[in-house]
């Protein structure tokens, strides 16, 4: 991944306002604008503004606590689901705010879909209802366009080869890598346009972990993929842009290959060290 | 708990027959009370007392079954299926069919219709609910399980029978009494108020037990839900209900055991007259269920009459013990299929 330097002056991160791109290099997926988010009176986010472009991975870097998943999670408004949440600011989709007025929450899911930390496969479904779900919800009812939707997902998710016999065992009996899959494959299903992940393996083996940064990576010809993680090695391995957050702040974003060899912010370099974390 | 209790025993036995050997002459019962730990007696204590429980429910069954065999000696299995209950000198004759069906008849009203209503209270309390009107609301339902029964018995008589005659029985009767279950005068002192009624007592119940189950499914099961879109009731039909699918059938048939049983309020309002009549044909007719017959008749039999009631007491017993024996094959049969849940 080869950047001019132009593009990653643009997406410095002290620059808060929404910047605007004479020659834009490629399309942007995500914005946020001045997102602001607070649990009761903690205020986890302070003007976050991020650009995310459309088919790379994004990694969200930071120590715990930073708002990593606060940040993602207002982009497919499941902050707001928690008693007490509140947010201010924009998520801009394609342009369009998701925090305007009169817009539904649960079509903006539909079109942002999420992964979390620990694998949450319904447990009294099948493999093939798990994936199947959220096409029911939009009420597919043809079994040929499920029987496909559920092959296709399952397949994107690496996981199609190992149940393709055993789509009618719960859930819950696969092993935690698999559940996970199983997952990423659940959000595949309603064919979102990103897909947002929220410590994806922090739960799981090498090998598994292994396994699903494969699949991110090969998720990116068809979706934008936001990874939210607390392993650097990670983020360096499967992103194509990182973002670093401290204490609810953008503190730098850029090129993942930029902004791990060469850090501009003195806090990045001091994370990315190790020194606190 | 295994590990430690072992480790206890085994010590206490090795001691025993070091000290019987030291004081064999003197071994007087203090001393060989002094030989048990505190544990040894708890352990004694409290397996006698959990042990009760069997003796209870042997005790109950022998007794029941003592009390029928003149009854069950005499008409043998025709007291299951017969419907006469004439209890003149002479030409007795004893039929449960229509107080078993009578009680299942009303258990199924009451289950069918209190599983709705308790269900929707527990997604309310567990999933709709500002904080601070869950805890009072769910003390409040509590609360109405602490209503003696002969005081829903007055109410459904005096006030309740009188809204389901007027504004369910009347047009039921009018404009559906073409099927037979709807045949009959709108009275309201009948089977379909009874079972409304019990309907209405097994709320507390079936409702606080399916909340409980309800708020005990994690939240990452409700999270998977919204994130692929689910409306809140579609949140609440994925990821709450089907997860918390054995809690709430448990719930119900807690309730439906509750219903079967359940005796004043049945009897002050489903006025039937044992005999073939009541046979449950129709809903708006007088019935008579097993523990009403029972509760009305106990005090003044004897003989072959009261080994009858005795009779219809080991079926009460017999569906109780049924019931909860089928609620657990379901339970387990459910976790055998999910094979667990993740957490």
């Amino acid at each position: 991944m080869t950047l001019g330097i132009q593009v990653d002056k643009e997406l410095k991160a002290e620059n808060t306002k929404p910047i605007l791109i004479s020659r834009p290099v490629e399309p942007l997926k995500i914005q946020t604008d001045k997102l602001n988010a607070w649990f009761g009176n903690n205020h986890v986010l302070r003007d976050v503004s991020l650009r995310i472009k459309e088919n790379h991975v994004t990694a969200i870097i930071g120590p715990s606590g930073c708002g990593k998943s606060t940040l993602i999670r207002c982009m497919n408004r499941m902050h707001e689901l928690v008693p007490q949440a509140k947010v201010s600011g924009a998520v801009l989709l394609d342009d369009a705010n998701v925090y305007a007025k009169g817009v539904d929450p649960v079509s903006v899911r539909r079109k942002i879909g999420m992964v979390f930390q620990k694998p949450n496969p319904f447990p009294t479904m099948s493999v093939y209802d798990n994936v199947a779900a959220g096409l029911k919800l939009n009420g597919e009812r043809d079994h040929a366009r499920l029987d496909r939707a559920v092959k296709r997902s399952l397949d994107l998710a690496f996981l199609w080869e190992e149940v393709k016999h055993e789509l009618d065992k719960s859930g819950s009996s696969l092993s935690g890598g698999q559940q996970q899959r199983l997952c990423i494959a659940r959000a595949l299903a309603v064919e979102p346009e990103v897909l947002l992940m929220d410590e994806p393996c922090s739960a799981l083996d090498p090998i598994a972990t292994a396994k699903i940064e494969e699949l991110i990576t090969n998720l990116k010809d068809q979706y934008t993929v936001v990874i939210v993680t607390h392993n650097m090695q990670q983020a360096a391995r499967v992103s194509d842009y990182t973002a670093f957050l401290y204490l609810g702040q953008l503190i730098e974003y850029g090129d993942t290959t930029n902004l791990f060899e060469n850090p501009k912010e003195e806090l990045t370099e001091r994370y990315l060290t190790g020194k606190f974390g | 708990m295994g590990l430690p209790r072992v480790s206890i025993l085994a010590t206490t036995e090795e001691a025993a027959p070091a000290k019987r050997a030291e004081d064999k002459v003197s071994d007087t019962f203090l001393q060989k009370l002094k030989g048990f730990s505190s544990d040894d007696l708890f352990e004694f204590l409290a397996t006698s007392i959990g042990s009760l429980v069997l003796v209870i429910l042997i005790v109950t069954s022998v007794v029941l079954t003592r009390g029928s065999l003149a009854v069950f000696g005499k008409f043998g299995f025709g007291f299951l299926t017969g419907t006469d209950w004439n209890t003149s000198l002479g030409s007795e004759s004893y039929g449960a069919l229509p107080y078993i069906l009578g009680t299942l008849v009303t258990a199924g009203i009451a289950i069918s219709v209190g599983i709705l209503i308790s269900l929707g209270i527990a997604i309310f309390l567990s999933e709709m609910a500002p904080s601070f009107l869950r805890s009072p609301l769910s003390q409040v339902i509590e609360l109405l399980a602490a209503v003696p029964s002969v005081i829903y018995g007055f109410w459904g008589l005096f006030v309740f029978r009188f809204w389901v005659r007027d504004y369910l029985e009347t047009p039921l009767s009018t404009y559906l009494g073409w099927i037979p279950a709807f045949h009959g005068t709108a009275t309201g002192y009948d089977i379909l108020t009874a079972g409304l009624v019990l309907s209405i007592m097994i709320i507390p119940t079936v409702s606080s037990v399916s909340k409980e189950t309800m708020m005990a499914v994690p939240s990452s099961q409700r999270e998977a839900a919204y994130s692929i879109g689910a409306t809140r009731w579609e949140v609440v039909k994925l990821g709450v209900l089907r997860y918390g699918r054995s809690g709430i059938f448990g719930a119900a048939i807690l309730g439906l055991g509750r219903a079967v049983g359940e005796t004043m309020a049945v009897t002050m309002v489903i006025g039937g007259t044992p005999g073939p009549y009541v046979l449950p044909t129709s809903l708006l007719k007088g019935g008579v269920t097993l523990s009403s017959l029972i509760a009305t008749e106990f005090g003044d039999a004897t003989g072959i009459h009261l080994s009858a009631l005795f009779g219809l007491g080991i079926v009460l017993f017999l569906f109780a013990l049924v019931i909860n024996v089928f609620a657990r094959l379901m339970v387990w049969r459910v976790f055998k299929v999910t094979g667990g849940i993740v957490e």
